[in-house]
């Protein structure tokens, strides 16, 4: 069934048809639609599943905590401040190998109050332990939900999914809505081994020693690992079934580049454009969305730059004192290759400042006519100070 | 003044035993009998949340337990909501009798806590929570918490400047929900405690429970005078045993013997610093704040015409 939907009730659709039974949220805007939906969705009976209407995202992140170590799959969702404010929970939650799935819809953080796009509520998250997916469109958003829950209960681990606020929360787009029987065929129900049981009492998350607590640690990094391979299969296995494959990343004409244009979420749209009229003008450029930011794939990236002249990443993000957190975590990855790309990074669209292809052709000629890359990031875009 | 719960004291004290050998508490510990009797009262059939606190030592590290119901530890300021969220799950699973105990420490309950408490207790989720009041942050060290006494010592009230102002009333923001049920409990009253806790079990909606737990160390008490300590507590009238259903009807369980609070102060090392004038200040509020509990427990309550 194809719909009309906004980015927030794809993310919705995604949760009811993974057959979630317990959400635990607080709106904050631009989260709002989501949670509304789902709230419908319970109260009319198209969802069996109870709706916690809790007194704070520390509060909602808790009580999904609980319900998933009862051995219920949960769900929630929030953005900026209210994810800031899950901190804690968050490791709780990816420590405690739980494979919740929530949405993020990606906004400013304060102060001054901006409530529109930008990646550093999500980013400031990324050693919680959870895996991230940055998703470019609404159907990707719905799939992305649905492959989560696989994803998460295959590892242990948490997936959160992120996209643009307004750019994809309030933006509606044509989406395929699978049936709930196709979801049902593809997604196995939750039968966790361990969870709170009187008839098998158990203890969980307590004091750990320091002569176990290293040993846990390391399974959770293994489980990342192990989830690189494991996002690939589910996102294959979705194509298969559903005839929409993803993958870690994609990749638009890398083969033959000699410059690789790097996004992620909603900027990855303009830079299709940019880079199929480079591509017409003969220019050899490709173009690499970065999908999954955590585990990082960073094998995938060695692959793809490894005898690439230049690498162009563009970041709706900034880690204060470093500069674009994409950026910078690529260069990581390549860093031991002996053939690998200059690396150029810009800081772009924070705030909900628009990404336009204009934006990026002008990035794409700056980087041609400069011999090496500036030492920090470089902000495109800027109003000339007074 | 009579207690209103005949029908759950006259039952036999429990033998059955849920807290095991080994447990990691203090001598004295009166937070470890209070968990000791609450599961006497619940039986096997609870799920036990604990937020940090004393408990998340006393509960035994990985992979022991000291009790044999099911624990899930979590952060400080989540018992209200993490048993929300077991809450949850197991009526999801149409386990609706098992219990859901939120087991808390005076910091996780009065403050760190008191947010995701008030959500819980403003849903009337089902769940029983119990807070053991040692009146401090004993596990780090015996710091103040809005549960200490005024003019207690702790390590960050000195005798030289002790606590400011009086013991937050938990009770009455409790009350300020309208749950259905709330009391205070003292572990020198066992069988009162043990008839709370099941009463609390048989009530649905958001219970609590305020006891009173006396702490050898952070209290200055020698270990095998907790009992002793406590008892005097409610005989002074500083913490006196009632309940209060809906949060308006008011039942003052137990008469005290009206001993001055110098019997329970000076007993206590925490408070050896007060002169003449601080227990006759502490004296003046006991006594007000008892007459209000009797006019409390006067009134005639409150009835909805529906």
């Amino acid at each position: 069934m194809k719909k009309v939907l906004m980015g927030n009730h794809a993310a919705s659709w995604g949760a009811k048809l993974s057959r979630v039974r317990m959400i635990a949220a607080y709106p904050i805007t631009p989260q709002t639609h989501i949670v509304e939906e789902l709230s419908e969705m319970c109260s009319d009976g198209r969802l069996d599943a109870k709706f916690l209407k809790v007194e704070s995202e520390h509060s909602a992140m808790a009580s999904v905590i609980a319900s998933e170590t009862t051995g219920v799959r949960s769900f929630t969702a929030s953005s900026s401040n209210g994810l800031a404010l899950m901190h804690e929970m968050l490791h709780w939650a990816a420590g405690a190998r739980l494979p919740i799935v929530m949405v993020n819809v990606n906004r400013a953080l304060a102060p001054g109050w901006n409530i529109w796009a930008d990646q550093g509520d999500s980013l400031a998250q990324r050693d919680t332990g959870w895996i991230q997916i940055y998703v470019e469109d609404n159907q990707e958003v719905l799939d992305s939900v649905i492959q989560g829950y696989r994803i998460a209960e295959q590892v242990n681990l948490p997936v959160m999914v992120c996209y643009d606020a307004f750019f994809l929360s309030h933006t509606y787009e044509p989406v395929d809505i699978p049936d709930q029987e196709s979801v049902d065929s593809w997604l196995p129900s939750f039968e966790p081994d361990n969870f709170l049981d009187p008839e098998n009492p158990k203890a969980y998350y307590g004091l750990v020693m320091p002569d176990n607590y290293m040993e846990m640690r390391y399974r959770l990094q293994q489980a990342h690992e192990a989830a690189k391979r494991v996002v690939s299969e589910v996102g294959n296995s979705f194509g298969n079934h559903f005839g929409r494959p993803y993958d870690l990343v994609e990749t638009i004409h890398c083969d033959d580049a000699e410059t690789v244009l790097i996004t992620s979420s909603s900027a990855t749209s303009p830079a299709r454009l940019v880079v199929d009229k480079l591509r017409d003008a003969g220019r050899k450029i490709g173009l690499l969305k970065m999908r999954v930011f955590r585990p990082f794939p960073t094998e995938i990236v060695q692959e793809i730059l490894g005898n690439k002249k230049t690498a162009i990443v563009i970041d709706r993000n900034c880690s204060w004192g470093k500069g674009g957190i994409f950026a910078d975590e690529i260069k990581g990855a390549i860093n031991n290759l002996s053939n690998r790309p200059m690396v150029y990074s810009f800081i772009a669209g924070l705030g909900g400042r628009g990404i336009t292809p204009d934006l990026i052709e002008d990035i794409v000629k700056q980087v041609e006519n400069s011999e090496s890359p500036a030492t920090s990031s470089e902000w495109i875009g800027l109003k000339p100070f007074n | 003044m009579t207690t209103h719960q005949d029908s759950f004291t006259d039952k036999p004290y429990p033998q059955e035993e849920y807290l095991q050998s080994g447990y990691l508490s203090c001598q004295g510990c009166g937070g470890s009998m209070i968990m000791r009797h609450a599961l006497k009262a619940l039986g096997p059939d609870t799920v036990c949340v604990i937020p940090a606190s004393c408990w998340s030592i006393i509960a035994g590290n990985w992979p022991y337990s000291s009790l044999n119901i099911p624990i899930m530890h979590t952060a400080f300021e989540t018992a209200g909501a993490a048993a929300s969220g077991v809450r949850a799950a197991l009526d999801l699973k149409g386990k609706p009798e098992t219990h859901v105990l939120a087991f808390a420490g005076d910091g996780g309950t009065f403050d760190i806590g008191l947010q995701s408490l008030s959500g819980a207790a403003e849903r009337n989720e089902n769940i029983i929570y119990i807070c053991y009041d040692n009146e401090a942050y004993m596990n780090t060290g015996i710091q103040r918490s809005s549960a200490t006494p005024e003019m207690a010592w702790t390590t960050t009230t000195p005798a030289t400047f002790p606590k400011v102002g009086p013991k937050k009333n938990i009770i009455q923001i409790l009350t300020g929900h309208k749950i259905p049920y709330c009391a205070t409990a003292n572990v020198a009253w066992p069988m009162d405690l043990i008839a709370k806790v099941r009463r609390a079990a048989e009530t649905k909606g958001t219970t609590f429970i305020h006891a009173l737990s006396p702490c050898p160390p952070g209290w200055k008490i020698s270990s095998e005078k907790s009992i002793e300590v406590a008892r005097l507590a409610t005989h002074t009238k500083v913490f006196p045993l009632y309940e209060v259903i809906n949060g308006e009807s008011y039942h003052i369980n137990f008469e005290p013997k009206n001993l001055p609070v110098e019997a329970y102060l000076s007993m206590q090392g925490r408070f050896s610093h007060l002169s003449k004038a601080d227990i006759a200040h502490i004296q003046q509020r006991v006594d007000y704040e008892w007459k209000i509990l009797l006019q409390r427990s006067m009134m005639e309550p409150f009835h909805m015409n529906m």
